[in-house]
């Protein structure tokens, strides 16, 4: 059966793609982002994982408000990084697998998640950036990808407990399609940021780090914190660490923290970086 | 975690972009997300009076639009999301319409966002 082998979060900035595109690794800006990095590579490369599952939101890219699904799940056999308006180099092509797809599909609909379902999808950013930061150039020897989306541009957003029980659903789907693959689950966006408003640039270190220790020993308790609660703790985009919760939920096994980096600020953001390892 | 229950529409400064804002901004949206195509971006420059009357957008929008205002157009229904392939157009990152927004210079703004992390 496929093994779910551990889950990563990366901020998904779409300043980090224009960075990388320009090889900024050691700007004295940069390097203190892209140095929480090399450690996850190391641990990529042991263990060699043949999937990623990646839970991100769409900026407005594939989807636009006249159809938002709350969750959407790819199922094509190629995804395309396009053109979203501002300037980051598109990237081209993510290999996908549908077949795991469908199984994830299969699985949730059964336990009562009812998701929009994906045969053709464009990647924006929130998925391509941290692709990009953990494997590299994606024209040569991709690794498999499953986009998964959550809807954070327009309320009602699906709740955080929602999202980690969705988590869930995946994980069990995940572990009962019939593989020999090694899965590792991506948490992207976050952590505290707004973009809008009068309190646009609010950050909350204090809060994003209490998630960063919550999320590896107590998910559970983390997941009952409200829409409300999370954007007035974390921002009005900082909300995207339901996303976070969501990789989480896939860990079903004995899970341990393996590295950890935060920095303040990238772009109007706090990045943080976690690799957690799965143990059945 | 000890921390205070908040309702969603009572948050101090954020504009939660629910289905009232989206029936509201949705013109003005929709003419955003079509930035996302280069031909559209160049339509746009080239007569941007014409661009906007295509999609139906409000003279409050049209305003907003015009006067480059985050702020406004926030107000008029616009979603960030969508707002930042418009401030791309005019050559503005996320720095400057904080920057607009909280009244700081952009220098200033990204400061404020730097001493966070101290």
């Amino acid at each position: 059966m496929a093994r779910i082998i551990g889950g990563l979060t990366s901020s998904h900035i779409p300043a980090v793609g224009a960075a990388y595109a320009k090889k900024q690794f050691e700007d004295p800006y940069w390097k203190p982002f892209f140095e929480g990095y090399p450690p996850v590579h190391k641990w990529l490369a042991e263990q060699k994982p043949d999937v990623a599952v990646v839970f991100y939101n769409d900026h407005g890219l594939n989807f636009f408000l006249d159809k938002m699904p709350t969750f959407a799940i790819g199922a094509a056999f190629e995804y395309e990084n396009q053109d979203e308006g501002w300037g980051i180099p598109a990237l081209g092509k993510f290999r996908g697998y549908p077949e795991l797809s469908w199984r994830i599909i299969d699985g949730v609909v059964a336990d009562g998640f009812d998701v929009c379902s994906c045969q053709e999808m464009a990647v924006d950013h929130g998925f391509s950036v941290p692709v990009q930061l953990f494997w590299g150039d994606q024209t040569k020897n991709p690794i498999k990808t499953i986009p998964i989306c959550v809807n954070t541009v327009q309320h009602p957003v699906p709740t955080p407990m929602r999202c980690y029980r969705f988590g869930q659903a995946i994980g069990r789907a995940i572990s009962a399609f019939p593989g020999n693959e090694k899965v590792v689950i991506l948490g992207t966006g976050g952590m505290s940021h707004q973009l809008d408003g009068k309190r646009a640039g609010f950050i909350n270190k204090k809060f994003d780090l209490m998630c960063m220790e919550k999320i590896v020993d107590d998910p559970e308790e983390l997941a009952k914190i409200s829409t409300a609660d999370l954007i007035q703790e974390a921002g009005a985009q900082g909300l995207e660490f339901i996303l976070w919760l969501a990789m989480r939920g896939c860990l079903t096994g004995k899970v341990t923290r393996l590295h950890q980096n935060y920095h303040i600020p990238i772009s109007n953001t706090a990045a943080g970086t976690l690799l957690l390892a799965n143990a059945a | 975690m000890t921390m205070d229950a908040h309702e969603l529409h009572e948050l101090p400064e954020t504009v939660i972009f629910d289905g009232r804002e989206a029936m509201k901004g949705y013109p003005l949206n929709k003419m955003c997300y079509s930035f996302n195509r280069a031909d559209a971006r160049e339509d746009f420059r080239r007569d941007p009076e014409a661009y906007m009357t295509r999609f139906g957008l409000t003279e409050k929008q049209k305003a907003a639009v015009r006067a480059r205002n985050v702020a406004q157009l926030i107000e008029v229904g616009g979603n960030i999301y969508y707002l930042a392939k418009l401030a791309g157009i005019f050559g503005l990152g996320v720095q400057d319409l904080g920057a607009q927004q909280t009244g700081m210079t952009v220098e200033a703004f990204k400061d404020m966002l730097k001493k966070q992390g101290e």
